[in-house]
């Protein structure tokens, strides 16, 4: 799960990271109020997901509380684009109005899982501001790491040989290592998937602060997390994915316009990959899961073919705790309640396909049968042509 | 000859009594797998299906003598289920449960590379040795006894394989899911281990997806130490990077992690690989005739 910058701070900010003195405002007057209290000169923040808001105009800095006023006017409300939102950008609804600080250094420091190493890896570089990932590729002599062993944690020599690679000497070194530190627990405390500081911040005046912050969290650990789950921002998903995670399914929303339905998310990702082979584009990512009810299949169908951009359906199923007789009369229910006039390709195998395959005939419906994925994928691809 | 299981060994079913667990263990039961206990805390001394129920598995294991863990608890508790059973001293953990947290996980492999239990999953379909004993959830009739070894990622894309491969007249040694998770328990490299020492196993399909770096290291020691022909396929060529499909493990991050690196990484270890999920019988045939 994804949180906002804002959301991010808060949380580090209770760890003990230190973070710029800050708040959000939704209106103009708020934006002014906010820098008033706060600093003569502010950093505005457009609130959204997704990376890369300074390229787009997402972040802009006012020297005085009337500049911040009248820059909040363009911002909030503005639909921004970035080379992370997609062409359609996203809508700013909130800006984090910051004290804006004298920047000495921009460092950057991560946490994330090595899944190689199987443990959580610290990682800080000189090169702040930049991503990390080209960092890796451009200058991997810059990129400093720590692995944490699970049973005991981060030691405090871990965070200082950090904070010493990354040049820190005296008060500013003393600084980073709490900084690390705290990081680390806020990383583990929360069940995070990724805590990120890009830039880490050392002001001419020697301090250290998350300059920006990033946190995803563990989907898997949500439960043990209510405070966490209760940040998700239905705003910045899509209304189908909204829709689809009411239901258990696994639905991705993505850019072509054959929509597929699939048990198991291997098959659902090969399925997208031999549509593509067979020169299609798929729409979706749909993984119907394993204890799928009939009623789940009903509105998977619903919500699939309710993308205005699907102009083919491809269903595929092997069945195994999957039912194929469960998905067929899903199927057709809701077939016949939408009065679905796009082509429906449906490839059924494995637990009790042949009562499956009975429904589908019996259905009335205009159905078209394949034997197998090859010719599934095949079948539908020229529907849509 | 298989791997890891087969008709001498002994199953204990963790969450026995519960839904998935009752259901599961049945089948298992019906496929000729001697599930020889169950545990579920609070439950010792009853009979569940015709199996003994044990509180703990230590008590399961000394009573009963059983050599491999099935997993079917809620999430929360499923951490705690693989450790009991390391710690009951079975060979063997196969942990079914979807859905526990990476950090738990992280904790228990810490904890198995002390103890040397062999652990499959979590967050699979679990294995099978057609004809001898299958552990976990995959449907028994589909699959047939034979030469082709399978490791995959995933759940319903192996039936896929399994199927290609029936296609071909030929069946399969052993077949595992390793699990959809970020952190697992046995990954490709040590499951071709012991493929490499089976004598039955002639030819193994390699199915991985997108995320970490499991295929990329399975293409390092074939290149090097598997002389046996292997078959890959990976799902997810079309997938979107930072978005997760559907299994926590499957993400594109940070550019790391792609289909096309792990394919390019299979093809230069010198492995068979399938662009197309249909074409994986097809290189399967490419791979043996080759061979022989």
């Amino acid at each position: 799960m994804k949180i906002h910058e804002y959301q991010a701070k808060q949380i580090l900010a209770r760890y003990g990271v230190r973070v710029p003195r800050g708040e959000t405002a939704e209106t103009p007057a708020a934006v002014r109020a906010a820098a008033e209290k706060l600093a003569s000169r502010v950093v505005l923040k457009a609130q959204i997901h997704a990376g890369g808001r300074g390229k787009g105009g997402g972040i802009k800095l006012a020297a005085s509380p009337d500049e911040a006023e009248r820059l909040a006017k363009d911002m909030i409300g503005m639909t921004l684009v970035t080379p992370q939102t997609g062409p359609e950008g996203r809508v700013v609804q909130r800006l984090l109005v910051e004290e804006a600080l004298d920047i000495d250094r921009e460092l950057y420091l991560g946490v994330v899982i090595d899944r190689a190493r199987e443990a959580p890896v610290l990682m800080a570089s000189t090169e702040g501001g930049m991503e990390i990932e080209k960092v890796a590729a451009e200058k991997p002599e810059a990129i400093f790491k720590e692995y944490v062993h699970p049973a005991t944690g981060l030691q405090a020599f871990q965070a200082r040989s950090l904070a010493f690679r990354l040049g820190l000497a005296g008060d500013t070194h003393k600084q980073a290592v709490k900084f690390i530190a705290s990081l680390y627990r806020a990383f583990e405390g929360t069940d995070a998937s990724l805590a990120e500081i890009n830039p880490l911040l050392v002001t001419k005046q020697g301090d250290v602060l998350a300059l920006d912050a990033k946190m995803n969290f563990d989907d898997n650990a949500l439960y043990r997390h209510p405070d966490i789950q209760a940040l998700r921002d239905l705003a910045e998903e899509s209304p189908l994915e909204v829709e689809a995670s009411k239901y258990n399914l696994n639905y991705i929303k993505l850019d072509g316009n054959v929509g597929c339905m699939v048990n198991g998310a291997g098959l659902a990702m090969a399925t997208m990959d031999i549509i593509k082979y067979a020169g299609g584009t798929p729409a979706n990512f749909l993984d119907v899961g394993g204890g799928v009810t009939e009623e789940a299949v009903t509105n998977a169908f619903r919500i699939l073919v309710s993308d205005p951009d699907v102009r083919g359906a491809l269903i595929n199923i092997f069945g195994g705790i999957v039912r194929c007789d469960l998905i067929a009369a899903g199927v057709v229910k809701a077939a016949k309640a939408l009065g679905t006039k796009i082509p429906v390709v449906i490839r059924l195998e494995g637990t009790n396909v042949d009562r499956g395959k009975d429904i589908l005939r019996e259905s009335g419906l205009d159905f078209q049968p394949a034997d197998s994925m090859k010719e599934a994928a095949a079948k539908i691809v020229a529907l849509v042509r | 000859m298989s791997i890891l299981i087969d008709e001498k060994t002994r199953v204990v079913v963790q969450g026995i009594t519960g839904g998935e667990g009752t259901f599961h263990a049945q089948r298992m039961i019906e496929y000729g797998t001697k599930v020889v206990a169950g545990a579920t805390p609070g439950k010792g001394g009853t009979t569940h299906i015709g199996v003994p129920v044990f509180n703990t598995v230590a008590e399961a294991v000394r009573a009963e003598g059983a050599d491999a863990a099935a997993i079917f608890v809620p999430p929360f508790a499923g951490a705690d289920a693989i450790m009991e059973a390391s710690d009951a001293g079975v060979r063997l953990v196969v942990c079914i449960t979807e859905g526990i947290p990476t950090f738990d996980m992280i904790k228990v492999k810490a904890l198995l590379k002390e103890r040397g239990t062999v652990l499959i999953g979590p967050n699979t379909p679990g294995l099978i040795s057609p004809g001898k004993a299958k552990i976990g959830i995959m449907p028994g009739p589909i699959h047939k006894r034979g030469s082709v070894g399978i490791i995959s990622r995933s759940g319903t894309l192996t039936y896929e394989a399994v199927q290609q491969v029936t296609r071909q007249g030929l069946g399969q040694s052993t077949a595992v899911g390793i699990g959809g998770d970020p952190i697992v328990g046995h990954k490709f490299v040590e499951l071709l281990k012991l493929f490499r020492e089976d004598p039955e196993t002639e030819a193994v399909i390699l199915i991985g997806e997108i995320g970490g770096t499991a295929e990329e290291e399975a293409a390092a020691y074939i290149s090097g130490e598997f002389p046996k022909p292997v078959v890959g396929f990976i799902a997810g060529q079309t997938a979107p990077p930072g978005r997760r499909m559907g299994h926590a493990g499957a993400i594109i991050a940070g550019g790391k992690g792609t289909a096309k690196e792990k394919m390019d990484a299979l093809r230069a270890a010198g492995a068979y690989v399938a662009v197309s999920p249909a074409e994986i019988g097809d290189r399967l045939r490419d791979a043996l005739s080759r061979a022989s």
